[in-house]
């Protein structure tokens, strides 16, 4: 059988969310291998609940904000940022390619760019196979 | 105690079970754990399908509810409503398999997701808790930063239905631009004329208190109760004993332009800025007076029969308490000293349209007279440039939207005062969407003979005593030159420099152009993200007088709904500090965007419910994990991860 990726999405209420349901309601199609889970703000995604997802067997772990300056919450999504690229060097240095983890801003309005860079991921995640965590387990 | 949850997955027509199994979804989970019964229904959000989930609930003794359907942007408050009637409401989740699933997946995709949607949000469900709703107290005064004709409307509006207002102005007199234009558009009256009436309403009222000549220098607290803290500035003149006779201004010898004509006119450093200012009083510059302390003048002292000035006035900071604010502080005109690419340089002959509008105002520096700025003659060919910074790429992209309007007024009032002068439009297109805009513009090109040329302007440079323009008229492809005594350029509106700091004391955002940012472009354009904030006039954006005064009132509509109840509902699901464990080490108070973590006494943090608008944040930053967000906890967030993969 074929490899299928396992992505984990943590979507922001106001803007990320907002942005996969005009995609739906858009009717764009993309891969069904993303699972969306809906927290207020990006700003909320705890490191841990990253590792957390590596650890379970994810493949790879999106998170979708507000664009810069357009944060619900003021600055949720800078901290946000400045996780993200803290938590891809802990990546790398766990032995989990970096890339695993992607972060876009997506506005309500932005369905077609979710669905593009969900396809895009998705694509990604398949080039780069199994996570090696999963990999581990299966040894 | 265990949770006897219930599913409901919903058909919507073929929307849903066109695409997912939803039979098989609903049969599968019902043996899911926590699930106490899972059905399907054509369309749960009917009435029927609202009866079904009473009738359920009742039958099999449920106590949770999982929708599966559209997006909780759609109908979680509907299927919470029902809930509410047999349990807490937070006790009601909904499983997003339309807009995320059935709309976008193939069949089997779809379904094999819409399992794992269902899982995640029972899981969540099972970790919540009964919420209930936290009240928060309403100090029933609204703060109205701003007082051109969105300030005033809004306070009058806020003040007649019986509510005190506080209305802050940074200048010495409320008006704004408004008192600065000649006469308006589409029907040409006054602007002063419609103006003044409003503006002695506001000094009058008992429930407004105006603190002109005063500024905002601090914002605390929340919707319903926030503290702010308002500095006087110090007039020296004594509002109350002024009289305006204008004894002292004939002996002040300090001259300085008056910034109310553009500077294009002078005034003394004891002054009005105009004769109907509001509230009625001299004010004396401190720039400009030739020294107050030590004094070093004192003429106008000695002149005032009433005994109204006093040089040692002494700044004040007044602190209030109230519970809305409607920012109201307009616009200011792109710097036309930033068009570079016309090439000139300082032309007394090149002004902008607010000094043309000074210059057509019987008030104003000329009297209404239209004159060639250099010579003091009758300009007999004026250029007027529309889109001056607005929609360019290297300037401001958007449109400024009063130009079109005001130009075609501009030129029509010129024409009827120099009735063989000739005048050009340059312009890009023509936009005049108001209510009898069309007609007006139809008028000015047909009735007064006025040249519309359809182009962009190249270059502007003087030769002798005249300017040249260059430009293209696209409509025929051909280069045009016209050498002109005047031209007036119809510079872009961009929000105020001001504004910007306002923004600040009140964290709410700010976007292209220095405008306030409102919480929705279309439902919600008056309202600021947070709450109890809220925005009037150009401050939101480029607008007409009948948008800005449609705007305070709707501004104000809002803080009087507000102002009707006598507690504030909010959002339950805030943060929760774990006293017991926190270690003091202060990073939620530093990353909280509210100001709603706050240091206690003994060290320790501590969540002011009023103020968290529950993001989060503050969640996934504390070092030792000990905040948890109310019904979005970090174990709710991990059993979905967990169930999801
Ligand atoms: C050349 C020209 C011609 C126009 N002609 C017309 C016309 O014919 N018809 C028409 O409908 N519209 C016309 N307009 C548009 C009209 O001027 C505006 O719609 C209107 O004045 C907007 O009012 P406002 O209260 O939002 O802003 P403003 O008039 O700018 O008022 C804002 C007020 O807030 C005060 N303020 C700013 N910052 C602070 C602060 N931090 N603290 C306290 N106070 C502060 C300012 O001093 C000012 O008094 C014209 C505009 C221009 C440029
Ligand atoms: S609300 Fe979208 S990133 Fe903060």
């Amino acid at each position: 059988m074929s490899f299928e990726p396992k992505i984990v999405a943590f979507l922001c209420n106001w803007c990320a969310y907002a942005g996969a349901d005009m995609a739906g309601t858009s009717r764009l199609k993309y891969p069904g291998n993303m699972i969306a889970i809906r927290v207020m703000c990006s700003g909320r995604v705890d490191p841990e609940f990253i590792l957390e997802a590596f650890e379970k067997g994810a493949d790879g772990v999106f998170i979708g904000g507000c664009h810069p300056g357009d944060c619900h919450y003021v600055s949720g999504n800078y901290r946000t940022r400045r996780r993200v690229e803290m938590m891809k060097r802990l990546l790398e240095e766990m032995g989990i390619n970096p890339r695993r983890l992607r972060l876009e801003w997506v506005s309500a309005t932005e369905g077609q760019k979710f669905a593009r860079v969900v396809k895009e991921f998705v694509e990604e995640i398949r080039q780069l196979g199994p996570s090696p965590i999963k990999k581990e387990e299966a040894i | 105690m265990a949770k006897r949850i219930g599913i409901f997955v919903c058909h919507c027509g073929i929307n849903i079970a066109g695409v997912v199994d939803v039979e098989r979804v609903a049969k599968e989970m019902a043996s899911y754990p926590g699930v106490a019964f899972s059905t399907t229904y054509q369309y749960m959000c009917s009435e029927p399908g609202q009866n079904l989930i009473r009738q359920k609930i009742e039958e099999e003794n449920l106590d949770a509810v999982v929708i599966a359907a559209c997006s909780p942007s759609m109908h979680e408050e509907t299927f919470r409503n029902v809930c509410g009637e047999y349990f807490n409401p937070h006790m009601c989740e909904m499983a997003n398999i339309r807009e995320q699933c059935s709309w976008v997946h193939d069949s089997e995709e779809a379904t094999e997701k819409a399992f794992k949607v269902l899982k995640a949000t029972v899981e969540k469900l099972r970790g919540n808790e009964d919420l209930e709703p936290i009240f928060v107290p309403v100090e029933k005064r609204c703060l109205v930063i701003g007082g051109g004709i969105a300030g005033i409307q809004a306070a009058l509006d806020i003040a007649d239905a019986g509510h005190e207002v506080i209305l802050v102005e940074k200048e010495p007199s409320i008006g704004g631009r408004m008192a600065q234009l000649s006469e308006t558009f589409p029907t040409l009256d006054c602007s002063q004329c419609i103006l003044t009436p409003k503006m002695v309403a506001v000094a009058r009222h008992p429930n407004i208190k105006l603190m002109a000549y005063s500024e905002v220098i601090d914002i605390s607290g929340y919707v319903g109760n926030f503290n702010v803290k308002i500095l006087k500035k110090p007039r020296y003149v004594d509002e109350d004993k002024c009289t305006v006779c204008g004894d002292c201004e004939d002996v002040c010898p300090a001259i300085v332009p008056n910034e109310f004509d553009m500077s294009k006119k002078a005034r003394k450093a004891i002054y009005i800025p105009f004769p109907q200012a509001v509230p009625s009083t001299y004010t004396i510059d401190r720039e400009a007076c030739l020294g107050l302390a030590p004094l070093a003048c004192a003429q106008c002292k000695e002149a005032c029969e009433a005994d109204a000035i006093n040089y040692d006035m002494q700044p004040e900071i007044v602190e209030e308490k109230v519970g809305a604010i409607i920012v109201a502080t307009g616009y200011d005109l792109y710097d036309k000293e930033r068009l570079v690419e016309y090439g000139y340089g300082e032309d007394d002959d090149i002004i902008t349209s607010l000094e043309f509008e000074r210059m057509l105002s019987a008030s104003g520096p000329t009297g209404g007279k239209i004159i060639k700025p250099s010579t003091g003659e009758e300009p007999k060919k004026v250029v007027f440039i529309q889109c001056a910074g607005s929609r360019d790429r290297k300037h401001m992209p958007y449109c400024s939207s009063i130009c079109c309007m005001y130009t075609a007024k501009h030129a029509m009032l010129y024409k009827h005062a120099v009735h063989d002068g000739e005048a050009y439009i340059f312009y890009i297109d023509i936009r005049a969407t108001g209510k009898d805009y069309e007609e007006f513009i139809a008028r000015v090109m047909e009735e007064e003979r006025i040249n519309y040329i359809r182009g962009k302007v190249a270059k502007i440079y003087r030769e002798g005593d005249k300017i040249v323009v260059w430009g293209v008229d696209t409509l025929t492809g051909k280069k045009v030159e016209i050498k002109a005594d005047m031209v007036v350029l119809a510079m872009a509106v961009i929000g105020r420099e001001e504004t910007r700091d306002i923004a600040k004391l009140l964290k709410v955002a700010v976007g292209e152009g220095n405008f306030l940012k409102e919480s929705h472009p279309k439902l919600k354009p008056v309202e600021a993200l947070s709450r109890g904030i809220y925005f009037a006039g150009c401050a939101q954006g480029p607008k007409d007088i009948p948008a800005t005064v449609a705007q305070a009132s709707a501004a104000a509509s809002k803080v009087l709904a507000m102002f009707s109840r006598d507690k504030l509902e909010k959002d339950p699901m805030v943060a929760v500090v774990d006293e017991e464990h926190c270690s003091g080490c202060g990073i939620c108070i530093s990353v909280c965007p509210y100001g709603a973590m706050q240091r206690q006494p003994n060290g320790k943090a501590k969540c002011i419910e009023a103020l968290c608008e529950g993001c989060g944040t503050c969640a996934a930053a504390c070092p030792s994990n000990n905040i948890e967000m109310k019904n979005y906890s970090d174990s709710q967030i991990k059993r979905m991860v967990e169930v999801v993969i």
